[in-house]
């Protein structure tokens, strides 16, 4: 039996929108960071997201294992991300049109093999039970985190140490910020932004396969509407650190979850107004933070867009 | 310096080996028919939801003789549904099309139906007039009979009284829907109530998700829907334990303990009578609709949750609405703002055409229209 929660259910509602709905946010936008900090921009992740979550739903309605679909998601990840990195590697090629050009392959591609996918059932994802300790279902369903939400948390942890104090990310920082400087010192300059790339693209995977193994769990071609697309642009608004991205994509996740939570206690005029509200929130964030002289700060220099 | 080998060359020769593979795969369609049918979808054709309803009508025709099956999915309300069409006519020869999303028929179904005498054009959704061209047509199905059915078994099931409902928009037939469910749900606990959360548009998998955990935390013990793919709502209600009733087509081997019945189309009856009136050469109706006594709706076997007295109750009213004439909306009815909507001792039986303008939720339904 549920307990009435009355008005409570909207912050619940929110924390536990945070919890399922930001993950994939939060997977995208740390491999962009990445690719990004190498001085390439991989506008293509939708289409990544998109052709992992059809590629881990079919890996594991044919293997039996969700990780082997999982794994199955980054692998090809990898692949668009490599493909991506080398056409950036040739002369003269735009990272952002190539991006765009991947983006309606990934999806193009995902909605042809996808076809025979939609109707099976596949093996989902465990949860990790952490509202165990409560008595109430609706805290205990809240707080169902997928093994992959704590997987994304480490992850970022990690990157942020990896930028600061390692010198793997002292040499993808320098190839981001000065192709010059980093020529001169000697390091290669294509592979690292290519392994970069491609570790984009395994991330973009693996959210996909999250899409389509957890959370809401089933593929069919809308399954993405537009979440990669959205999570490129919280890198920057995240200022390209890993730990913002954590938050930005907590943020989203929570912000998506208001309107129906809002709905369900009774709250049932204007729901495409509490529908725009992620976006109304990452206008006014920028608004507020907004400053002349520190716009580009924390921005690799090589980005075809600040350069 | 170049680490790589790379060059233009290269990337293009194993670029066009990958991008040739899937020309393998095509089959080419079969031979001349005394008909060819093309039908258009505006999303997978095997969602488990709309577009999966007319899939099997058209796979009814398929077992025909003498009939061609063309098929095109994820076809968008736009100009691309004339190209389409086009293609049909002029490549294969089609002379019966079925565009069979709502949003086709204006203007995109109207104009080629005027540029193409010749062909036969009948559009789902039951749009068409007397002003419109002689060659286009419309039908559709009564639904929400079927619908109060369902809120019939959901009453029976529900322990906590209260119902959920996760809608698309609020349209006219989306809130008959609404209202049919809450009714017969009411016609057997008058106490229950439904909540309805709108998500905005057909095919929303994360918000559809997001609603139903947020009317399962709310207490919703059954539910049901109406957007276009119901397998992210059933598979998140049964995952959560609660009941569901279906809508479009059967979404039982999805959940099959929590499936407790539900509203589906039966397209073929449709189809199969179109395409017998053009194999005889006979003229086509214009303007075709029926409900669960036409054979044009039909509802789910019952899950084995059900109980007995559920399924005395829902036969007993199917019965009854298979004599005809039944009436799910009738007075006294007032909205859920106290007004009253529909007068003591008016009825309005499924035909009746004041229903396609329903801009209101009945008393007892939690949720707003705008």
């Amino acid at each position: 039996m549920n307990a009435d929660l009355g008005l409570w259910a909207v912050p619940l509602a929110v924390l536990g929108g945070m919890l399922r709905v930001s993950t994939p946010f939060l997977f995208v936008s740390l491999g962009e960071c990445v690719t990004e900090k190498s001085g390439r921009i991989n506008l293509g992740l939708e289409g990544t997201l998109v052709f992992g979550a059809m590629a881990g739903y079919g890996g594991a309605y044919l293997t039996g294992s969700p990780w082997l679909g999982v794994l199955a998601a980054g692998l090809f990840g990898v692949l668009f991300g490599l493909l991506h990195g080398f056409l950036c590697s040739l002369p003269k090629v735009n990272d952002i049109a190539v991006g765009i050009a991947l983006m309606l392959l990934g999806t193009g591609l995902a909605f042809f093999f996808g076809k025979p996918l939609i109707q099976p059932a596949a093996p989902m994802l465990p949860a990790i039970p952490l509202g165990a300790w409560s008595d109430v279902p609706q805290v205990r369903a809240a707080l169902e985190v997928s093994p992959l939400f704590v997987i994304g948390l480490l992850i970022a942890i990690a990157l942020l140490f990896v930028f600061k104090r390692t010198k793997i990310g002292l040499v993808l920082r320098m190839v981001g910020d000065s192709a010059d400087a980093a020529r001169a010192m000697g390091y290669p300059i294509l592979p690292v932004r290519i392994g970069a790339t491609a570790f984009g693209g395994f991330m973009a995977g693996v959210a996909g396969a999250y899409l389509s193994l957890y959370y809401p769990g089933s593929w069919n071609e809308a399954i993405s509407s537009g979440q990669g697309l959205i999570a490129v642009a919280l890198v920057i608004f995240a200022r390209w650190n890993p730990l913002a991205c954590f938050g930005a994509a907590l943020l989203f996740g929570g912000a998506g979850a208001l309107g129906p939570a809002l709905q369900s206690v009774g709250v049932t005029e204007g729901y495409y107004l509490f529908y725009a509200a992620p976006y109304v929130l990452t206008l006014l964030i920028l608004f507020f933070t907004s400053s002349r002289t520190k716009a580009l700060e924390g921005a690799p220099r090589e980005l075809s867009i600040t350069k | 310096m170049t680490m790589l080998p790379l060059n233009r060359r290269r990337l293009l020769i194993s670029g066009s080996a990958l991008l040739a593979a899937p020309l393998l795969m095509r089959v080419s369609p079969a031979a001349a028919a005394s008909l060819t049918a093309g039908f258009i979808y505006v999303g997978p054709r095997d969602d488990f939801g709309y577009n999966q309803s007319h899939a099997e009508g058209a796979a009814a025709l398929k077992a025909m003789d003498g009939i061609t099956v063309l098929e095109e999915e994820n076809v968008p309300e736009s100009n691309d549904v004339v190209k389409s069409m086009e293609s049909m006519i002029q490549l294969d020869d089609a002379s019966l099309l079925f565009p069979t999303s709502f949003g086709y028929y204006n203007p995109f179904v109207k104009e080629t139906a005027a540029d193409y005498p010749d062909v036969q054009f009948r559009h789902c959704g039951g749009l068409w007039s007397e002003a419109d061209p002689k060659n286009a047509g419309s039908y559709f199905g009564y639904i929400g009979t079927a619908q109060y059915l369902s809120g019939i078994v959901a009453g029976h099931q529900t322990k906590s009284k209260r119902l959920g409902f996760v809608a698309a928009k609020p349209i006219p037939q989306v809130l008959m829907n609404i209202n049919a469910f809450t009714l017969g749900a009411k016609s057997v606990d008058p106490e229950i109530t439904t909540q309805v959360i709108f998500t905005g548009d057909w095919a929303q998998p994360v918000k559809e998700a997001e609603a139903t955990n947020a009317l399962i935390d709310q207490g919703a013990d059954v539910l049901t829907c109406h957007v276009d793919s119901p397998k992210v709502f059933v598979q998140t209600a049964a995952g959560r334990g609660a009941f569901v009733c279906g809508y479009h087509t059967s979404q039982a081997p999805l959940a099959p303990e929590h499936y407790l019945t539900g509203a589906e189309w039966n397209w073929s009856t449709v189809y199969k009578m179109f395409a017998e009136k053009a194999l005889a050469g006979g003229a086509l109706p214009n303007f075709v609709r029926g409900g669960l006594v036409e054979g044009f709706v039909k509802t789910s076997p019952y899950g084995p949750a059900v109980s007995e007295a559920a399924r005395n109750q829902t036969d007993t009213v199917k019965a009854e609405v298979m004599k005809g004439g039944f009436a799910v909306i009738k007075g006294p009815l007032k909205d859920n703002k106290g007004n009253e909507v529909v007068a003591a001792g008016k009825a309005y039986p499924e035909t009746a055409v004041e229903l396609e303008s329903m801009d209101y939720l009945v008393e007892g339904v939690l949720g707003s229209t705008s």
